[in-house]
């Protein structure tokens, strides 16, 4: 598997780290009901399909990537930046 | 058919004709008193206890493949019982005198092998974590021996000791661990439960759960619907998408683990050995095959193969610990698909819908607890009540912060 990073190009599985699904994007505010927590620490969809999770470039740019992929063939459809991410950003 | 020597012996004798299946083949019947979904090593053991030690006969285990086609049939079939939390160490305590009574219980050789497994350690700190578990171990009744370096040299004298990132401090060596023939377990566990009336029904995939007024009474299948007041999900890697079927969101995420095996040598490896500092352990199948792995390719997969860097890891880490298997041709690798739970430890317990249960979360450990698994899975289905080993292996434990994170990862699904 290589990513593409938007920043670094097109490189190699190993310069990067994976975190989890991007639920971790959506921290629950200070206060949430605890069930807010678990949702967002342990419950997860983990689909048989196209997901969006989170790896870090950690032997590159340093930046913290969403990566959309397939789990069941391993193509990547789609890699940007968190800062700069379109989807599912938090209002 | 009862198995034995001498029917081994007279069968052979006469061209082997007196075979006959080891299981039926029937077809799904319109209602059944409880379905457990996935015929696997765990699906099969629940309905193989639910039958002898509850009496409930009246069971289909609908599996989508065959029996025995997911990880009970392509793991490194390591038993033990080296668990150091309450919670856990109770549960495999209790797996593994499954295990010793489990040919006899069968009628069927599993090949089960207590030819001791011996974790290594390699710093003072890590040893002093080993004593510790090693305490545990003995304090639940199982047994543990901590040895020194020149004690591990007498075991495995084909160490690198010396290595220089990782020099060998000693072992934990726990007599009873060892291996089982995978396969076997499935076939035992099939052939005794279906000895006892279960319906084992494949080629029939669970497409749907009918719940009516928060009860199941139900389950659609490729096979046409089958009704039930309970039914059991034991799915493993595929947990999220059943549980989805329910309604459920899961605390699982699903991860694919390698694992390989070397063409037949002579018997050269007799323990199994884990190097826990480079994510890598091995023994040696009857068969002669070396059978090793490492670690998950740590990242959500389902494709049941892995990725050419965890490949190269595994390899590197095996020739550090024991450079003579550098010669050896590896034959085949796979990858299973592995329930990870948020703290590393399983789950049998009852879901938000009256009648229907689940087992999961086994993350890369549920092959030494299958028996354990059916036998806690089938207390909890036929009483409703958890067994008294199984009872901290909840499913809102992650709500409540009752986690049972034996290695101390924090709540990240890949890191057990």
């Amino acid at each position: 598997m290589r990513l593409t990073c938007p920043l670094c190009g097109d490189r190699d599985r190993r310069e990067f780290y994976y975190y989890g699904a991007e639920d971790y994007l959506h921290r629950p505010v200070e206060g949430a009901p605890l069930a807010d927590w678990d949702n967002y620490l342990h419950l997860r969809d983990n689909p048989a399909g196209v997901v969006r999770d989170l790896w870090y470039h950690e032997a590159g740019c340093a930046q913290w990537l969403v990566v959309t992929r397939s789990t069941v063939t391993h193509e990547v459809s789609g890699v940007e930046l968190v800062a700069e991410r379109t989807v599912g950003r938090a209002k | 058919m009862r198995y034995s020597g001498l029917k081994v012996i007279t069968e052979g004798l006469f061209g082997n004709k007196g075979w006959t299946p080891a299981w039926r083949d029937p077809a799904p019947k319109a209602e059944y008193d409880a379905i457990i979904i996935g015929g696997g090593g765990h699906g099969l053991a629940t309905a193989f206890y639910l039958a002898k030690n509850h009496g409930l006969t009246n069971i289909a285990v609908l599996e989508k493949s065959h029996i025995g086609s997911g990880n009970i049939g392509r793991n490194t079939t390591i038993v033990r019982a080296n668990y150091f939390l309450p919670g856990n160490s109770e549960f495999y305590s209790h797996s593994l005198k499954l295990w010793e009574q489990m040919e006899s219980e069968l009628n069927y050789n599993v090949m089960h092998s207590q030819r001791g497994l011996i974790n290594l350690f390699h710093s003072d700190g890590q040893r002093d974590a080993f004593v510790r578990r090693g305490n545990a171990m003995i304090n639940q009744g199982d047994d543990a021996i901590l040895l020194d370096r020149e004690g591990v040299r007498e075991h495995l004298p084909y160490l690198d000791f010396e290595q220089t990132r990782f020099p060998i401090y000693g072992g934990l060596l726990h007599p009873r661990g060892g291996s089982a023939r995978h396969d076997a377990v499935a076939w035992g566990y099939a052939r005794g439960a279906d000895q006892r009336g279960v319906d084992l029904i494949q080629n029939c995939e669970v497409t749907g759960i009918d719940i009516q007024g928060g009860k199941v009474v139900g389950v659609k299948t490729t096979r046409g619907a089958i009704r039930a007041k309970k039914v059991g999900i034991i799915v493993a890697g595929r947990s999220s998408q059943v549980a989805a079927m329910a309604g459920m969101r899961l605390p699982i995420e699903s991860h694919v683990l390698q694992a390989f095996v070397t063409e037949g040598l002579k018997p050269v490896i007799n323990h199994v050995v884990s190097f826990g500092m480079g994510h890598f352990y091995i023994s040696q199948s009857d068969k002669g095959g070396l059978v090793f792995g490492g670690d998950l390719d740590f990242y959500a997969s389902y494709a049941s193969r892995g990725n050419l860097p965890m490949v190269e890891h595994v390899m590197e880490a095996g020739m550090t610990l024991m450079p003579m298997i550098g010669r050896a041709k590896v034959l085949r690798s796979w990858g299973g698909i592995m329930d990870m739970s948020p703290d590393g430890s399983p789950i049998i317990d009852k879901t938000h819908v009256d009648g229907l249960f689940i087992d999961c979360g086994w993350n890369y450990g549920g092959f030494k607890a299958v028996p354990a698994s059916g036998w806690c899975m089938a207390h909890l289905m036929a009483t409703g009540e958890p067994h008294e080993v199984a009872r901290k292996l909840r499913l809102d434990r992650f709500a409540t912060g009752h986690l049972l994170d034996e290695e101390g990862t924090g709540s990240q699904h890949n890191l057990h």
